[in-house]
Parts: structure tokens; sequence; C-alpha cells
């Protein structure tokens, strides 16, 4: 136990991130079902409304700060230094106090329930509703003092990985040998560290308001309600970027090693990783479409979140140019992955029916957009993280993940999934606004949130499977081997689970295979590149 | 509630049209990158665990730029057609222009103000075929104020109005929501705009700043207690709460909760946070019969 809270090795930290988001997960979850359930059928009174807006505010709040980054800072904290060959991360204190600052946050946002004001003004807190005058109690103080604590893990997390990076590569590996993964942790930490102050300075002004009667967003007294909007967004749509290139950085571990060939187009994979990583702080308006910002503002933002659709489908047709030809296996890993490239390219369409302005004008804040979020975030990121588990559980364990419990989980997620969240496009289609604790009852609507929330039962119950066999497997799975996925990349040099020392002896890299070239000596990557 | 996609003026004509082009250009890229995953999945599973692997292919310079020319080509279409319906669509934003009505959104209800002196509450009554010029505002929170079938929406931010064209092309009435997130009962932020012939909206305009019959026998009574028990204060006076003038004639309550009955109406009078939890209505201790009277003098609003 000490061993735990004392602990410092990267591979520790890593399974206390993924552990601690494993279980805001599940709270997510669990307030996901209350809203499905409030919204199974028109003008159900199950929950009064505030409890309502707690739970969306709380469930948008807990994925986004306490699920998504955590889970990908743990795979990057665990897996980066495997993956370049070195022994730690460079600032290893440096990342266990950013976890602790992180988990501190999770649960002090969780003990404003026991305040009885959970923060109710949605995980976007838009000023003026979040100031005093409109929620007068604590939940939005914990929210505040929460995310900046959170903040501040997350900043120091995000330091330690790119220190880490750019100091720790074993002999040889440049940068253009990197693996994918660590490229997409690397830009996502320096997304981080320049968008996430922008949300701390939001953050400081809201408190300054609500505690210090300061004004920065009362237009009563000179301050702009907007300004929160504009700092807000121009984190908020850099984190999207940084909660899904990790994820990207996963499928391009996975899908090369069960097709049986490299990546396609490696320097351009690495390079639309940087082109979206720029463009994804030229695209905040596209959150403020409907606020009269001027038309040929709005025309700027607009083209700018366009193209980032370029560099996203480049990689879409490289994960699939990498299939094409190969041998293509189908374990767990490879099905959540397959499932990624279908669920996330429907996200990132309706995506670019938001960058749309006139679209944007009827669909925004409406079901379409929950639907769209949750193709990119769930469809997108989940599912990466959901082959993630199963490509590296051996690695961190030593044992393999039960396939037939794995198959069954894939199956009830990706039905589950769809059914909860692909009728949604159509409530939005039929004008169904979000963040309604309720609705009418008009032609379609009870029908299609009905299936909704089926969708959404099953999909809580192959989660549930999958962590049934997490469970079991860490117990009673077939011991796995050092490399079962006879991949290239160095993790699977090291031993499942890894010793304390990573590497008996640190290796030389002389190609983005290096276990390849190991293994075929006869024809190594560095002779054919 | 009418889907934008069953539109009822040129600006949401405009956006269903730009919004149908969209949803083939993405049906069409989903069904090649659909075709592609299946197509590879089926052709190359289980070539299985092979001695050797096959033969590596580490990139093509020329399918890279076509993959990256080709979606270039696309968005650079969509940024076109973008512009050209915005242009269309967005009316101008000039401070101090003089509109045709003046929309506020309040926590949780929305008005309507006329030049003649009309207010609206719940439904706003527009001419059919003419295009209005909406002045949008907001007298507390963020609203947006959505009518799907008529108009973009817009949000009502305090502090800065916006504008908006609203127009129906033929008469009917129009449903619409409040879609930015504004507190507890943002669920019930509806409204409906009703649109008539030109000669029925002068008509109403002119009926509207006619004050309502004077109140007799125990209406009369209601009338009293209306303003000593200080309902006046923000149903007549200012802009607290919803204007009562000719409560009667509205079909609903509460920006769309329930339908405006007698029993719904008492509801409100003896216990405001049941009719509509967590509305700003404070509780007024009020007498059997004083509800009576008050429901008597409400019910003679017409």
């Amino acid at each position: 136990m000490t061993a735990w809270l004392c602990a410092i090795d990267h591979k520790r930290v890593g399974i206390l991130y993924m552990l601690s988001a494993l279980l805001f997960f599940l709270a997510g979850g669990l307030e996901a079902m209350v809203m499905r359930a409030q919204l199974a059928a028109p003008n159900l009174k199950l929950i009064a409304p505030e409890v309502y807006n707690q739970m969306f505010t709380m469930h948008g709040t807990t994925m986004i700060f306490l699920v998504a980054m955590p889970v990908l800072t743990g795979f990057a904290v665990y897996l980066t230094p495997l993956m370049i060959g070195a022994n730690d991360t460079a600032l290893p204190r440096l990342g266990a106090l950013s976890f602790w600052l992180q988990l501190f946050g999770g649960v002090l946002l969780y003990i404003s329930f026991a305040s009885g004001n959970a923060p109710d003004a949605g995980w976007f807190s838009y000023a003026p509703l979040s100031e005093k005058p409109f929620s007068s109690g604590p939940g939005l103080d914990y929210w505040a003092l929460a995310l900046l604590l959170i903040t501040g893990g997350t900043l120091g997390s995000a330091i330690n990985l790119i220190v880490t990076i750019a100091t720790e590569r074993a002999p040889g590996m440049t940068m253009r040998l990197v693996p994918l993964f660590v490229w997409s942790t690397f830009i996502a930490s320096i997304m981080i560290v320049f968008a996430l102050p922008a949300l701390a300075a939001s953050l400081v002004l809201l408190l300054s308001d609500r505690l210090l009667h300061a004004r920065f967003f009362d237009p009563a007294q000179g301050g702009a309600p907007l300004l929160w909007q504009h700092y807000f967004w121009i984190f908020g749509h850099p984190e999207v970027y940084i909660v899904v290139l990790p994820a990207f950085g996963m499928i391009s571990e996975i899908i090369p090693v069960f097709s049986r060939k490299p990546i396609f187009g490696y320097p351009f994979m690495a390079t639309s990783t940087v082109a979206i990583a720029f463009l994804s702080y030229g695209v905040w308006v596209h959150h403020m479409f409907a606020v009269a910002l001027g038309r040929n503002f709005l025309a700027a933002f607009a083209a700018a979140s366009m193209l980032i659709a370029v560099p996203t489908g480049t990689k879409i047709f490289s994960w699939i140019a990498t299939m094409w030809g190969g041998a293509i296996r189908f374990t767990t890993a490879m099905l959540f992955a397959v499932a990624f490239l279908l669920e996330f390219t429907i996200g990132g369409l309706s995506g670019v029916a938001f960058a749309t302005v006139p679209v944007d004008w009827q669909l925004t804040d409406t079901y379409f957009v929950v639907a769209h979020i949750h193709y990119v975030l769930f469809g997108g990121t989940v599912f990466a993280l959901l082959a993630g588990v199963h490509y590296w559980f051996p690695k961190l364990s030593g044992r393999l993940l039960d396939e037939t419990l794995g198959r069954w989980s894939f199956w009830l997620i990706v039905l589950g999934f769809n059914a909860a969240f692909f009728v949604q496009h159509f409530l939005g289609l039929l004008g169904m606004t979000r963040r309604v604790y309720t609705y009418p009852n008009l032609p379609w609507f009870g029908a299609l949130n009905l299936i909704s929330t089926i969708g959404a039962a099953i999909l809580v119950f192959g989660i549930l499977l999958f962590c049934a066999n997490v469970a079991m497997s860490l117990f009673f799975g077939t011991v796995a081997g050092d490399d079962p996925w006879n991949a290239w990349t160095l993790e699977w040099a090291a031993a499942s689970p890894p010793s304390i020392r990573n590497f008996a002896e640190i290796p030389t890299v002389r190609s983005r295979r290096p276990l390849w070239d190991r293994k075929h000596p006869e024809a190594p990557d560095w002779i054919s590149v | 509630m009418g889907s934008p996609f069953s539109p009822h003026s040129v600006q949401t004509q405009s956006i269903a049209a730009v919004f149908h082009l969209v949803l083939v250009i993405a049906s069409v890229v989903f069904l090649v990158v659909a075709a592609g995953v299946i197509y590879s999945c089926v052709r190359y599973q289980g070539r299985g665990v092979t001695a050797s692997d096959p033969r590596p292919i580490f990139g093509s310079r020329n399918l890279e730029i076509l993959w990256t020319v080709v979606p270039l080509a696309i968005v650079i279409t969509l940024f076109v057609v973008t512009v050209r319906a915005m242009v269309l669509i967005d009316a101008p934003q000039n401070a101090g222009q003089t509109a045709d009505l003046t929309i506020t959104g309040h926590q949780w209800w929305w008005d309507a103000r006329y030049p003649n002196g009309a207010v609206a509450t719940g439904d706003i009554h527009i001419p059919a075929g003419r295009r209005l010029l909406v002045r949008l505002e907001s007298a507390d929170v963020i609203h947006d104020f959505w009518a799907p079938e008529l108009a973009r929406k817009m949000d009502a931010v305090p502090g800065r109005p916006s504008y908006l064209w609203l127009e129906a092309d033929t008469p009917g009435a129009y449903s619409g929501a409040c879609s930015e997130f504004c507190g507890a009962q943002h669920a019930w932020m509806r409204f409906r705009v009703v649109a008539e012939p030109e000669a029925d909206f002068q008509a109403w305009l002119q009926r509207q700043i006619q004050p309502p019959p004077e109140p007799t026998g125990v209406a009369a009574e209601g009338a009293r207690l209306f303003r000593s028990k200080k309902c006046a204060d923000c149903h007549a006076f200012g802009q607290k709460g919803p204007d009562l003038t000719h409560l009667a004639t509205r079909a609903l309550l509460g920006a769309g909760i329930s339908p405006n009955t007698p029993q719904t109406l008492a509801l409100w009078l003896t216990n405001p946070q049941a009719a509509k939890p967590g509305n700003r209505m404070p509780d007024t201790p009020l007498s059997s019969p004083e509800v009576q009277a008050l429901l008597a003098y409400l019910e003679s609003l017409r």
C-alpha cells in the first residue's frame, strides 16, 4: 500500500492514473444513466430539474477532466519511457505530484455533492449563469477550485512528458524514429501547456467574480459575458485534440501490429498531428457561431475548422492503407481499432457539418451535437482506449485478457453505443435541444429517446463485462510472455510486467521498428527504408 | 417542434439546402471509408500468422497527395457555399438600427415588444410573407432564440443586443425553444411564432394595446388583490415577470409547461414552485376566496 502511495516509478504512477480514471468513468457513467432514465419518456419526473442539471454538469466535467485526460496521461506516463527505451520519466517526482493534484481535484469536485449543491451550470459554465446572482450555492466554487487543481496536475504531467521525450530517448532514436503514440503524446503535451493556462485564467476570473465581487463577466458593470466564452473555448477546442491525438497514436500502434505491416506514411502521420495541433488553436469560435460576432470573423473560424478535416482525413486513409494488403488478425484489440475507424469517421463528418456555419446556426445546442461529441469522444477516444487496454494489458499485468469475454463486451459496446447515440442525430434534426431535463411529447421524441436509453443500458452492460474481464484476467488470465503480439516497438522488449528498471541494457535504435530489426537481421528496416 | 429541415422561410430554406449538400458529401465520404475498411477486413483477414509477414509498404507519395488534395477541394467547396449562405441568412448587426420588434429572453420565458406598445408573451405574432428585423435581448443570462422552421438560431447575450431576420412564408403556428442552457427551467422556455395574414396581424396589434375589459363582481375584488398582494409589482410593471394583460387569450402557461386552464393557473397562485420548479415567482399566502377572486380576475384578462 505504502509502495503505491509513495510511488514515483512511471509504471506505478501510470497505473494509478488509469485506476482513478476507471473509478471516475464509472461515476460519470452512472450520472449518464440517471440522465437517460429521466429522458426515457416525455414529461418524466424521476429527478428534479436542478438535479438533472447537476448530472450533466458532473458527467461532462468528469469525463473530460477526470477520465479522458488522466487515462491518456496514465498510458503516456506508463508507455512513453518503455517505448523510447528509457528507464523512467525525466521528472518522476513531478509526475507523481501531478497525479495526486489531479486525484484530489477530482475528490474535491465530488465532495460538492455532500454540500447539497453540486455544480449545475454545465461543464462549460457560461457566465453570467455561473455568477453568484444566478448560481448562489457553493457548487461553482467547488467546480472552479477543483479544475484549478486538475489544471495544475495536467500541466505538471505534460511538462514531464515533454522533457522525457525530448531528453530520454534511447541512443539512435531520433524524432523521426519515435513511435507514433509517442509523437502524439508529445504534441498533445505541448498543446496542454498552451491551452490549459487559458482555462486557469478564466477560472481565476470566475472565482474573483464569485468570491471577491469582481465584475469581469457582469455586463451591468462593464464586464463581458463573452470574455468567458473566448477564454473557455480557446482552451476547450484544443482540449478535444488533447484527448483525441493520443488515441490516434494508439490506433497507429495497434493497426500495424495486427495487420502485420508497418504504418503507412509515417512522416505524413506525424506531420498531420502537428498540423491538427496548429489549426486547433484557430477554431475556438466555432463553439460560438450562434453569437452575433460578425460574418467575416465567423467565416475565418469556419475555414480553419473545415481545414482540420484534411489532416484528420489523411490519418483515416493511412490507417486503411496500413490494413490494405496486410494479414489481419482480429484480436479484441484489433476489433476495437477497426470499429474506431468507422465510429470516429462519423464523428468527424458531423464535425464538418458544424464547421459549415449555416448548419451550425440550426443544429448547435441540439441533440445532433450530443451525438457528434460522443462519436468523437466515445467512438474515437474510448474505442481507441479499449483497443489500447486489450493491446497493452499483457505488458502491464503479464497476463492476456480473455478473448471470449472481450468479444462479447466488444459487440455489446458497439451495439449499445450506436443505439444510444446514432438516434440522437435524428433527435437533433427534429429540433430537440440539448441540456433539457424533459421534453414535450412531440412526434418521434419519445420513441427515439427510449431507443437511446435502452442503447445506453446495453452499453453499460458491455462496459461492466469489460471491467469483469480485466478483474478476472488479472488473476486467472493466460500468462502472456514478453511479446504476445509479435510486435515491433521497444516496450515489448521489456519483461511483462516490466521490472523496476525497464531495460537491463538500454537498446540502441536504428529504425522505427527496433524489434523487427532484432527479429529479422536478414532484412532490417534501416536497410529497406 | 418543427424540424429545421422543413423550412418556412428563405433563410431556413437556404440552410436546409446547405445541410443537404453536406449530408450528401458526408455520406459519400463515409461510404468510401467504410468500403475501404470492410474490404480490407474481409479480403486480408486471417491470411493468418504466416511464417513471414506481408511485404512491408512504408508509404506512397502519390496516394498521400491524392487524399490530401481531394478533401481540400471538398472543404474549399463547402467554404464557398457556407459564405454565400451566410450573406443571405445573416441580418445586419448595426447598433441602434430600427427593428420591427424586440424579443427578450428571461429566466424562463420570452416576450416580444412591438413599436406600437403591444406586448406578447408566449405567442409571438408576425405577418406571414413579410420579413421582420428582430432585435434580440436578454434580461439576465445567455439565452438562444430558435424557431427552427423560420430562422437561424441566435444567442441573446445580456448587454449585447443582436439582430436576426424572422419570416414565415405561410400562415401557421411555428414552435420554438431556448437553445442555450440557461438554468433550472431551460427545458421549459418554449414559445410559438404565430404567422397570420397582414390584416389579421394588424388587428391583433391593435387588440394588444387595448386594455382588457373592466373587471366586475368577484373579478374586481381579484383586480384589487392583484395590486395589494404585490402581483402587479412584477407582472404589470417592469420586466421581472411575464406581462399578464391578455393572459386569458394564451393557450399555454409557463413557457409551454402546461395548458392554460383554471386548474393550472390556480397552481401558480397557490404553489408556484409546483407549477414550474425553480422559477423566480415567490410564494404568496392566499386564502381560498382570494385565490378564487384572483382566478376570476385573471380569467377575465382577454
